[in-house]
């Protein structure tokens, strides 16, 4: 626990009359993959939006490097190194595909990411440098989303449901991206329905169900079963696993 | 020949309304903001200028170097001690906070100057222009307006290319939170494109001033000439704008030419077939472009 660069502790978010996280525990390790999976609704794009300052916290604390967030506005966040990758992409449609990426700098944080880089990472990006985003397909909005998200230079990127809406095919390419976002010690919180991918990729999960975390371990230390009945919220899934 | 002049004329006309609505555009396009007051802040500019000029024995158009500056701050001020706290809600909160804002600086410039209409004296730049046949002339300062207007918008069209922060106007003006995401200060942003609404505002408002009468309560109607050149041209498209400001006038002019009095109706009638036939305006999508 001593080197988190993430901590959630008791974490409440409330919409309106809606409560969609309750009492919400995690942390994050330096240099770590860390995936939460759940279904649709469980919570996971609430969590992340929580961490990012995009929704409100009712109750918890979020606590980034050691030091609360809960004064941070969302863009603080990201100068402080938290960058995310939302869930629909979310591209500027009147910037082109170079203006996103460069945006994606505003914050000028210093670090190895710079417009180069990352068309040297993404060589797909590259060809699309001069286009508009509106005729873009879905893995090259996805690969701009994450490139986008690298030009922070974060040190702990939030990845929202990055197999959405994709060709399994173009699934595997944006995961196969994860290491080259990782390639600079960057810390990963994966949302994910997709589970197998998630715990393909993940050093540790947390299986979130309508709002609570309902399991947590190492993907290879717990058994499929065990997953799936946390993930469905089936009876005697409420523990803890690997850790 | 009268038509020609009287399409040259709309034209030049044209570029007040644009300028008036410059702003307004601008505003919807990176907020989604609608400034009922945006007539009232520019009337209220003329009359500062007015009382400057008095003061500092300086013509009208030089004021605008104080004018101007102050626009700024006012607009910057505003947007982040009043309009922030209206932006993204309920559009009736904007509504009625905005209209009484015009409301309470109508009655401020009654107080202050009386209900006796005004005008900026430039001195002979008033009538004064040039003669391009036996029928047709063009005053100097209809085409110094339309010029500010053709100024203002190439320099805000540059901005939002060609600078860090004008493309996180385009980028707010897109997807605010997603913005955010990007590390971008949207307040910031917001602040600073009302800054610049209200300079817009306050140059069209000297500009006016100085070739027509004004009174405390004619915001209102600056504001409708905008808001139709806004939507003639299509919400939140800066060059829209200027189109639709030029559309405007010469539908004015033209209107005039037939009967005197249908100057103003065939404006509407533009604007109403507009919203009839296109209603996202002739280049609106909705963001800034």
């Amino acid at each position: 626990m001593t080197d988190a660069i993430l901590s959630v502790e008791s974490l409440d978010v409330v919409y309106g009359d809606f409560q969609a996280l309750f009492g919400v525990s995690l942390h994050v390790e330096a240099g770590e993959t860390v995936s939460i999976i759940g279904a649709n609704g469980a919570g996971k794009s609430t969590l992340l939006n929580a961490i990012t300052g995009l929704a409100t916290v009712k109750a918890g604390t979020v606590s980034y490097k050691g030091a609360s967030l809960a004064a941070l506005a969302p863009h603080k966040r990201v100068a402080a190194g938290i960058a995310m990758v939302p869930e629909g992409r979310r591209i500027f449609q009147s910037l082109t595909v170079e203006e996103n990426i460069v945006v994606g700098g505003h914050t000028a944080r210093s670090g190895p990411w710079n417009i180069d880089a990352v068309m040297a990472a993404f060589p797909l990006l590259e060809r699309l440098r001069r286009r508009r985003t509106d005729g873009l397909s879905g893995g090259e909005r996805q690969t701009l989303a994450i490139g986008r998200a690298l030009m922070a230079n974060p040190d702990l990127i939030l990845l929202d449901e990055v197999s959405l809406g994709l060709a399994p095919i173009v699934v595997k390419q944006v995961y196969d991206a994860i290491p080259t976002v990782k390639s600079n010690g960057t810390t990963v919180l994966l949302v994910e329905q997709d589970v197998k991918r998630a715990l393909d990729v993940a050093d540790r999960f947390y299986c979130l169900l309508e709002g609570r975390i309902s399991f947590s371990g190492r993907p290879g230390e717990v058994s499929q079963e065990r997953i799936t009945d946390a993930y469905f919220g089936l009876p005697g899934s409420h523990s803890s696993g690997g850790r | 020949m009268v038509w020609l002049n009287a399409v040259l004329q709309g034209t030049l006309v044209g570029g007040l309304y644009a300028l008036f609505a410059t702003g307004l555009s601008l505003a919807f396009g990176v907020m989604r903001f609608v400034n009922l007051s945006h007539g009232d802040l520019a009337v209220a500019s003329a009359y500062i200028a007015m009382s400057l000029s008095a003061t500092l024995d300086w013509n009208p158009l030089v004021i605008l170097v104080i004018v101007l500056p102050g626009a700024l701050v006012v607009g910057y001020l505003l947007q982040r001690l009043l309009f922030d706290r209206i932006v993204g809600v309920d559009p009736s909160f904007q509504i009625v906070a905005t209209f009484g804002l015009g409301v309470v600086i109508e009655n401020l410039l009654y107080e202050k100057y009386t209900a006796d209409t005004q005008g900026l004296d430039v001195g002979s730049l008033k009538l004064s222009g040039f003669k391009i046949n036996d029928k047709i002339s063009i005053g100097w300062l209809p085409l110094i307006t339309l010029g500010c207007a053709v100024l203002v918008l190439s320099g805000l069209a540059l901005f939002m290319r060609r600078t860090r922060l004008g493309r996180a106007f385009r980028a707010t003006s897109d997807d605010a939170d997603a913005a955010r995401l990007m590390g971008i200060d949207i307040r910031t942003v917001w602040g600073v494109a009302m800054a610049f609404a209200v300079a817009t505002a306050a140059l069209a408002g000297v500009l006016y001033g100085t070739r027509s009468s004004f009174d405390p309560f004619g915001g209102p109607v600056r504001l409708i000439y905008g808001f139709e050149a806004v939507i003639i041209g299509g919400l939140g498209s800066l060059w829209g704008t200027l189109i639709g400001g030029v559309i405007l006038g010469v539908a004015q002019a033209i209107g005039r030419q037939i009967d005197p009095q249908y100057g103003e109706l065939a404006g509407h009638f533009v604007f109403l077939a507009i919203l009839v036939f296109r209603p996202t305006g002739l280049f609106g999508k909705g963001q800034l472009r």
